[in-house]
């Protein structure tokens, strides 16, 4: 499965309105953006690890939005404790998705440590994370996806994919514009909330 | 334990008087009666971390939800943050209001508390953060407020470093 096609499978639902999505650097978010910018994305483009930390936040704050956080195994094993906190605070309304292709890709594709056998979903499971599982198929990912959603609990689904990318990863879209844009967003929903 | 009730009163009321309804934070001698105070507070979320750099993220989180936020740890968990800072709360200009307290300075009794306590002050320098003392009870309120203010203003980290003098009653 490559990690675009997956997204582009999902896509329909990211873009909903009343969602929230908040994505890793890298592969992930040019990817992403190469389907198409919505005001509903954030990308956060560096700070590795604290992305499902951002999708936290929002979680907390507005329960009534749905949070879908898209990860990946580099950044998930730089804050394992992350994992911990996730499921402390247990948000339902916040799924957790993992890109998984056992590389830094972007930094020219060293493996990661889920490439001799660490296991993120049992990581997640082993942190107090209700709902877990791992797809390896476009159909299974699209399927558990679609049930995260409609589970109304958090959920940390691990997606294994191959470790190749766009080719390139800056995109014209500055940093703080996505972020201000996103916030605004924000704004607009609590008024109809 | 010595840790001062009255001025962790002072402090969570200015915070709560700053609007602030999300609180993370890592627990420390220093900040256990805060963290109660915000525990029992229904009004208050409080996101309870395993590392405080996660904190800097549900703060960003909290920012782009609408919600006001403050980060409580140990100048050390400060330390161990500081990716989060630069990466997350300085490149996407998130207001970020920082209460750390100040171990290993005059009096620390821990020797781990002290080799943090000789650089704090510098890696806030070296990152540009506005940073004020809280020492005594009577800075408590305007500082906090003051603090709230400029973060918002500059939409970027600022810190309060809580000194012994107002957290610590021993003698």
């Amino acid at each position: 499965m490559k990690r675009v096609d997956a997204i582009r499978s999902i896509y329909a639902d990211l873009e909903t309105p009343g969602r929230v999505v908040v994505t890793i650097m890298g592969a992930v978010a040019a990817e992403l953006q190469g389907l198409g910018h919505r005001p509903n994305f954030f990308y956060l483009q560096h700070a590795m690890g604290i992305a499902s930390s951002v999708g936290l936040g929002i979680a907390l704050c507005r329960p009534e939005l749905k949070v879908i956080v898209l990860d990946g195994d580099g950044s998930v094993l730089m804050n394992l404790g992350g994992l911990t906190t996730l499921a402390r605070y247990r948000p339902r309304n916040l799924v957790h998705v993992v890109f998984d292709n056992e590389s830094l890709l972007s930094v020219g594709g060293f493996p990661t440590a889920t490439s001799t056998g660490s296991d993120i979903a049992a990581m997640a499971k082993g942190a107090g994370v209700p709902r877990t599982g791992v797809t390896r198929t476009p159909d299974e990912f699209t399927t558990a996806f679609a049930e995260a959603l409609a589970a109304d609990d958090l959920t940390t689904l691990v997606a294994k994919v191959e470790a190749v990318g766009p080719a390139a990863f800056v995109t014209d879209l500055a940093l703080l514009e996505n972020r201000y844009q996103f916030q605004r967003h924000l704004k607009t929903l609590k008024h109809e909330a | 334990m010595p840790v001062s009730v009255s001025s962790s009163r002072l402090i969570y009321d200015a915070l709560k008087g700053a609007g602030v309804r999300v609180v993370s934070a890592l627990p420390e001698t220093w900040l256990v009666h805060l963290i109660r105070m915000a525990e029992d507070d229904p009004e208050m979320i409080l996101v309870r971390l395993a590392k405080e750099e996660e904190g800097v993220g549900i703060s960003a989180g909290a920012h782009f939800a609408g919600v006001k936020s403050a980060m409580l740890m140990q100048n050390h968990g400060f330390l161990a943050s500081v990716n989060g800072i630069v990466s997350c709360a300085q490149l996407y200009r998130i207001p970020l209001l920082m209460l750390i307290s100040a171990r290993g300075e005059f009096g620390e009794r821990d020797p781990w508390q002290t080799e943090g306590g000789l650089v704090t002050t510098h890696v806030l320098d070296a990152l540009r953060i506005p940073t004020e003392r809280l020492d005594a009870g009577d800075q408590v309120a305007k500082r906090i407020a003051k603090a709230q203010t400029l973060s918002y203003s500059a939409s970027r980290p600022v810190a309060l470093l809580l000194g012994r003098d107002l957290m610590w009653e021993d003698a």
